[in-house]
């Protein structure tokens, strides 16, 4: 019964972890880190569901607020970047190499 | 109705934490309140005096033989003796870090005003950097402290990011290059958050698997449950993913020479010597306390990641032109050697605290001889911020022989030649590795004789690139409009001679640390 969300989670995961790794605009990676965390809430909340016991639920709600905190912190960069480069393309910061 | 019983917290083990954690909200409060031209007089012995005062606290715990048997905090975390030590490292390092970082001129006086902008220009005539850089170290040191203290894997994942939020933003705030600065905290968040994503997905498989992310629960778990479930799998995969990100191994490197290269010398200290020594301990805590009872399943992984760190950071650093760059690939492969000590640490209680011990000596002198070696860098100076190219190195030998020598001193001890702390670093963890290879029912014996040659083979390479740097400061020309000397503060005097005399005396006296060590190894991780 529950396989299904797992299923859910698992794509919702996969396509979070793509998005990372194809897109360009630096808002829509992180975007997609969230996305990631949130397949990681889903599947805590199903397997709590499974193993029967409340673990899993109260680990969500850590992870909703640990998720917060890195949006405040993530989009404080990013913004920083953008006001300097006119940019928040990932591709465009490329002075740091080799 | 059910009542709920009241959870018993031990705030005596606790009480470094709390220190460091309440120092980190008041500072945050100082921030608030204070008027601009006392904060930094207000910040600085703050965080002074809490990081030594959560020493302080360890220390009490240790000489009054108070270290716990026991997990603390309901079984969130475990304050035992290599958490202690590992604890104490830490406290040392970012101690002389915060003496770093004190120095004026490393942070921008405005991270939000645009770089060239009219806005900048009154910022930087205002005076000052950004003072809010003390709360975060502080807050970045207690989720340091967090991390390998760590008892579940929850307490874990909230300490990864209580260590790397404030991470993050320090990256950002150089004064000097801060297009590299930005670049260099956009990638590392970037990354950072992708790579603990991964770590979540993987507890959440270990939770499905074992039915708690308690570390000693899921080895239970592994001890009566069938060892090649796919949810184990995957999760062990994922987890060791989220790690091995964070101790920069091989294949997981690229944000390292990124982030140290653009951050501001005094962070890529800390990250340097703190945030590895915190990674390695999560690293061993949840390999021995977690997934002690899986060990021929991770062995021959890590095997492949530790021998894969080795090579690569010692063969990419031979091509850095940046002294900074050459650095981050030199801890890179540290990284590696560490893992070699990782691989012997399982089975019996004995192996695992011989291992244990080498593990714990080569963090300690590795952190200190790594901050030693960044604030040298803090001090060659072009125009336009620190002299970063290689090329600009050229001679300094003859106009700073003091310097150099001291550089070249913190080389050496990298390079782990004989008298330097270095090499006993190096003989510990090679040693541990070859004696775990004859242990009776190790199945990867000739592997770990196989790995110690691999990392021989690395050490010599390295060793190249370090002596190179050393050639190139003593044998060549200085060019006309070198580099200028700053003259170091009293902050970065007592950091460089605190690291030199701890590497050469734990070179001449290796006695001394190594009995700390074996003493919190004997005690072992909490299982």
């Amino acid at each position: 019964m529950t396989t299904h969300y797992l299923i859910l989670s698992g794509l919702l995961f996969a396509i979070g972890a793509m998005g990372v790794l194809i897109r360009r605009n630096a808002i829509v990676v992180f975007m997609c880190v969230e996305l990631m965390l949130n397949a990681c809430n889903l599947a805590f909340v199903t397997f709590s569901r499974q193993v029967g016991n409340l673990e899993g639920q109260i680990i969500a709600f850590f992870v909703m607020v640990v998720a917060a905190a890195e949006v405040v912190v993530g989009l404080a960069i990013i913004v920083t970047i953008f006001r300097t480069r006119r940019s928040a393309s990932v591709d465009d910061a490329n002075l740091l190499k080799y | 109705m059910n009542s709920i019983p009241a959870p018993t917290i031990e705030y005596g083990t606790l009480a470094p934490l709390l220190v460091v954690f309440g120092a980190a909200i008041i500072g945050v409060l100082v921030e608030a309140f204070a008027p601009r031209y006392l904060r930094k007089a207000i910040h600085v012995p703050l965080t002074l005096l809490s990081l030594a005062g959560a020493f302080a606290l360890v220390l009490v715990q240790v000489l009054r033989g108070q270290v716990s048997t026991t997990a603390s905090a309901v079984g969130a975390l475990a304050v035992d003796g290599p958490s202690l030590f590992i604890w104490g490292v830490i406290l040392v390092l970012s101690f002389v870090c915060v003496l770093l970082i004190n120095d004026e001129g490393h942070f921008v006086a405005s991270a939000a005003a645009v770089p060239g902008s009219a806005d900048e220009e009154e910022a930087e005539s205002a005076g000052g950097g950004h003072t809010e850089v003390y709360p975060l170290v502080l807050f970045a040191v207690g989720g340091m402290l967090l991390f390998p203290a760590s008892h579940d894997l929850l307490m874990m994942f909230v300490a990864l990011e209580v260590m790397s939020l404030p991470l993050y933003l320090l990256c950002g705030l150089a004064r000097r290059r801060r297009l590299l600065s930005q670049e260099a905290s956009m990638k590392y968040f970037l990354l950072g958050a992708f790579s603990s994503a991964f770590f979540l997905y993987g507890t959440a498989m270990i939770y499905g698997y074992a039915g708690t992310v308690s570390l000693p629960g899921i080895n239970q778990a592994l001890a009566r449950g069938a060892a090649l479930d796919p949810l184990l799998m995957i999760g062990l995969a994922m987890l060791g993913v989220g790690l091995m990100f964070k101790i920069g191994a091989a294949p997981f490197q690229a944000w390292k020479p990124d982030v140290y290269q653009g951050a501001p010398t005094p962070i890529t200290a800390l990250m340097a010597s703190g945030t590895l020594v915190a990674a390695v301990g999560a690293v061993l805590r949840v390999f021995w306390v977690g997934l002690g009872n899986l060990d021929w399943n991770w062995r021959p992984v890590i095997w492949g990641v530790a021998a894969l760190t080795m090579i690569v950071g010692s063969i990419l650093a031979i091509t850095q032109t940046d002294i900074k760059r050459m650095l981050a690939y030199s801890s890179i492969a540290h990284a590696g050697f560490l893992l070699v000590g990782v691989m012997a640490t399982f089975g019996t209680a004995e192996q695992n605290a011989s291992s244990l011990k080498a593990i714990l000596f080569y963090l300690a002198v590795y952190g200190i001889t790594t901050v030693g070696a960044f604030a040298v860098v803090t001090l060659v100076r072009d125009p336009g911020g620190e002299a970063g190219h290689l090329s600009r190195w050229a001679g300094l030998g003859k106009r700073a022989p003091m310097l150099a020598g001291v550089f070249a001193f913190f080389l050496l001890a990298f390079a782990g030649i004989p008298l330097t702390s270095g090499f006993f670093g190096k003989y510990a963890v090679f040693a541990a590795a070859l004696d775990s290879g004859t242990q009776p029912g190790d199945s990867m014996g000739g592997w770990m004789a196989a790995l110690v040659v691999v990392g021989v083979v690395a050490s010599a390479i390295a060793a190249f690139f370090y002596v190179r740097v050393i050639v190139l400061m003593f044998f060549s020309e200085p060019s006309a409009d070198g580099p200028a000397i700053a003259v170091p503060s009293m902050g970065t005097v007592t950091v460089i001679a605190v690291s030199l005399l701890v590497t050469v005396g734990v070179g001449l006296y290796p006695e001394s640390v190594l009995g700390v060590a074996d003493d919190a190894a004997r005690s072992l991780f909490i299982r």
